[in-house]
């Protein structure tokens, strides 16, 4: 399957910071994607970049086959809700759609009508006046209503509260079923994309530290813990991702490919959470400018 | 896109368009008073052969509203670009909407070329509008005007014709440039003014006389270039000259220089100058009881002009009026075009 | 028609608990051959899950046997768990019930009575094994 988003040696530079570099990745087609980490990890950057509306510093994007942005049918084919889902205060909802018709061409007139009803919106309010779930709610239904292949959202869902999280969060997936998207949404909660999502990026300090399936993840990574012993004396398929030791104890978590098949270890299973846990905690014992290859596993399905 | 365009600028437009409106009306009503009014005055003072007074008279009558339509005229620029200029990209930007809009199916190029094209039409038409309308009204006022608000003088100048159409255009572009370049909206319309401003005077009294080579000329002293002159009972004439050339009525005077026979210049740079003549006796020695003293005054000047002294000076003609509209508003045409360039190049490759 | 719901504390993994809760409903006979699962979309709108995820445990019940895909017009009951026992729950039920009510007439709580329950169970089934 041709992956619906690639990218290598991606960097972006504000300045003299890096807000996101050696980024190169593959997200699959038919794909929600969560992008997890902490504010200010590149994220937004990342997006925005995917979107078009950042142009690289170093390193190259390629989305859907084209370079984002990069004309009328690439930017028809991507769909973006930024951060915070701007809309124009003084505009009402029927204005916002009218916009989004004119704009558009592939414009789903009937989609985005029929989801403002549904959304209870009235469309004659103006959109300075929605509440946050609300306006979420129709800057999806922009996203949604010009019919890309592929949409983008930075942190759709924080500034909701959790029951429009959940409707913002159903609405979404509902229309990946119907409308066969990919997604790609950033939070920096884990537990606001946990369901939601089936392939997972964390970036943490501008750099991706592991992207892959999250089925995948989970059977690959283990926590191991035995009698004391030193980090370096594993078999060479075992990559030691964080390790923990005790006087008498070490607790390590490793990705292997493979069953773990020393004894001594008694292997448990991580949650997600403790997995992304696991390589945030690694970034933050290493130096942050040691390049850190991402580790990339690909999705096989 | 132009839907958008609209919708975002419809409010402004509407406050601009009524102002407009109600200019345009207080000049229909008050104008063909104003040019009767005219019509009969010169036919009177035609039938007496000297106009001057009429002139004066005038124009006095009228030179508040005249002040005033003509600083509508001047600020007219300024305030589209402040207030549609600098807003146009900072409102986005600070809303964050432009996030939205460019992921439209639209260019960002293309996005500002619809925004800039309608907006500055808008402001440009505004001014354009505004400009004609004071400048039909005035006309018998300009026509009258004394020196240093003729049509040609540069508080004048910029409310007339079709200069104002290239101001707006300019102030329109400049505002979206250093919206752009400052990315918040209060301080980029602060910054708009100070350096529209500072170019708005730039413009008369550095970069404008220039664009065509003046007139140079030396004439003889006459009323019309005299416009105070002292005779003392004892010491020197003292002279004042007019920024006026004879026979050139409306003319832009750039200087005005007394000269002494030899050809010097013997003012102080204001066109004030003692003259070294002798007051006791000859032409302008006061003679008790000898004719008025208008014809005192006329025989001192003729004598003086006699001994040579002479008025230097270097002027546009009237008759340049429209050749410098076309020129200027070209040369704000050409830099409006090359902001255009800047921003639309800016919004493609730097902006985010 | 079965309505699924997730318990997010449990740790299990989201597409067993939709495979747990659609045997569940067979055993009990809450679903009976012939009958529609909600389709993908119903219950990702519903949970606000990963569409693969819903697929996923259709798959597995699928792969069990206990429902088939009809393309374009959704997933079907094609086996009940339930047959030949359902008629044999009552009996046992109230049988269960006797046994509840002396448990506690000896004195056994709540969470006694559900340790009592589960090591029996539990040594019973290592007996069955030996």
């Amino acid at each position: 399957m041709t992956p619906i988003l690639q990218s290598q040696e991606l960097g972006k530079k504000y300045g003299r910071r890096w807000a996101l570099r050696d980024c190169t990745l593959e997200i699959p087609a038919g794909r929600v994607v969560g992008l997890v980490g902490p504010n200010g990890a590149g994220k937004s950057t990342f997006l925005k970049l995917a979107a078009g509306q950042l142009a690289p510093t170093s390193g190259g994007i390629t989305v859907l086959g084209g370079r984002p942005a990069d004309g009328p049918a690439q930017l028809a084919k991507i769909g973006f809700v930024a951060q915070d889902t701007p809309v124009y205060p003084r505009l009402t909802v029927a204005d916002h759609l009218r916009l989004g018709a004119g704009l558009n061409p592939g414009w789903d007139a009937g989609l985005a009508r029929q989801r403002i009803e549904r959304l209870g919106l009235d469309p004659a309010q103006r959109a300075g006046g929605l509440s946050g779930g609300q306006r979420a709610q129709l800057a999806l239904t922009m996203g949604l209503a010009k019919r890309p292949r592929l949409l983008l959202l930075d942190e759709p869902v924080a500034s909701l509260d959790p029951l429009a999280r959940r409707e913002f969060l159903q609405g979404l997936m509902e229309a990946v079923v119907e409308y066969e998207l990919s997604v790609v949404l950033s939070s920096h909660l884990l537990s606001d994309l946990e369901r939601a999502c089936d392939h997972l990026i964390v970036l943490t300090g501008s750099r991706v530290r592991v992207a892959g399936e999250v089925e995948r993840l989970l059977a690959t990574h283990h926590r191991l813990s035995g009698p004391r012993r030193e980090p370096g004396r594993l078999p060479a398929d075992q990559h030691v991702i964080t390790a923990r030791h005790a006087d008498r104890q070490s607790t390590v978590i490793v990705r292997a490919d493979g069953p773990i098949l020393d004894p001594s270890w008694s292997v448990s299973h991580l949650t997600l959470e403790d997995l992304v846990l696991a390589y945030m905690d690694r970034q933050a014992d290493q130096h942050t400018d040691e390049p850190a290859r991402a580790i990339t596993l690909e999705g096989r399905r | 896109m132009i839907w958008l365009t609209w919708r975002q600028l419809r409010g402004g437009a509407a406050m601009v368009s009524g102002a407009l409106v109600v200019l345009a009306a207080a000049l229909a009503l008050t104008g063909p008073g104003l040019a009767a009014g005219y019509a009969e005055g010169i036919t009177g003072c035609l039938r007496d052969g000297d106009c001057t007074r009429f002139f004066d008279r005038f124009f006095d009558e009228y030179q508040t509203p005249f002040l005033g339509v003509t600083v509508i005229v001047l600020v007219l620029p300024a305030v589209t670009g402040l207030f549609w200029g600098a807003p146009l990209i900072t409102h986005e930007l600070e809303a964050g909407t432009h996030l939205l809009v460019w992921n439209q199916t639209i260019t960002r190029t293309r996005w500002l070329a619809v925004k800039l094209g309608i907006t500055g039409l808008a402001a440009m038409a505004a001014a354009g509008i505004a400009s004609l309308a004071v400048t039909w009204w005035s006309g018998p006022l300009d026509r009258s005007a004394e020196p240093g608000f003729t049509m040609m003088d540069p508080l004048v100048f910029g409310a007339r014709g079709i200069a104002p159409v290239g101001y707006a255009a300019f102030a329109f572009i400049l505002g979206v440039t250093v919206g752009i370049l400052v990315r918040r909206t209060l301080p980029a319309m602060a910054l708009t003014l100070v350096v529209f401003a500072a170019i708005q005077i730039a413009m008369p009294s550095l970069v404008r006389p220039h664009l065509m080579p003046p007139v140079r000329s030396v004439v003889e002293l006459g009323p019309v270039n005299i416009d105070q002159f002292l005779v003392p009972d004892d010491g020197s004439p003292r002279m004042l000259l007019e920024s006026a050339v004879p026979g050139q009525t409306g003319a832009w005077v750039l200087s005005s220089r007394l000269l002494d026979p030899a050809g010097r210049p013997i003012d102080d740079g204001t066109g004030e100058a003692a003259l070294p003549i002798s007051v006791a006796s000859g032409a302008c020695a006061r003679q008790e009881g000898a004719g008025s003293p208008k014809g005192h005054m006329e025989t001192c000047v003729a004598e003086i002009n006699r001994l040579g002294y002479r008025q230097a000076a270097t002027y546009h003609p009237f008759e340049r009026f429209w050749a410098f509209q076309w020129i200027e508003t070209g040369v704000y045409a050409l830099l409006t075009l090359a902001l255009t360039g800047l921003c639309l190049r800016w919004v493609r490759r730097r902006l985010s | 028609m079965i309505e699924f719901h997730l318990d997010a504390r449990s740790g299990v993994s989201p597409y067993l608990q939709l495979v747990h809760q659609v045997r569940h409903a067979l055993r009990l006979g809450l679903l009976r051959e012939g009958d529609r699962l909600p389709t993908v979309k119903d219950v990702v709108a519903r949970l606000a899950i990963n569409p693969n995820t819903v697929l996923k445990a259709y798959r597995e019940l699928e792969h069990e046997g206990l429902v088939a895909a009809r393309p374009g017009v959704g997933t079907f009951v094609t086996r009940t768990l339930a047959n030949a026992s359902l008629a044999a729950h009552e009996p046992l039920r109230r049988e269960l019930r006797r046994w509840l009510a002396k448990a506690r007439l000896a004195g056994l709580d709540d969470e006694s009575i559900e340790a009592l329950f589960s090591t029996t169970f539990r040594s019973a089934a290592e007996e069955d094994i030996a």
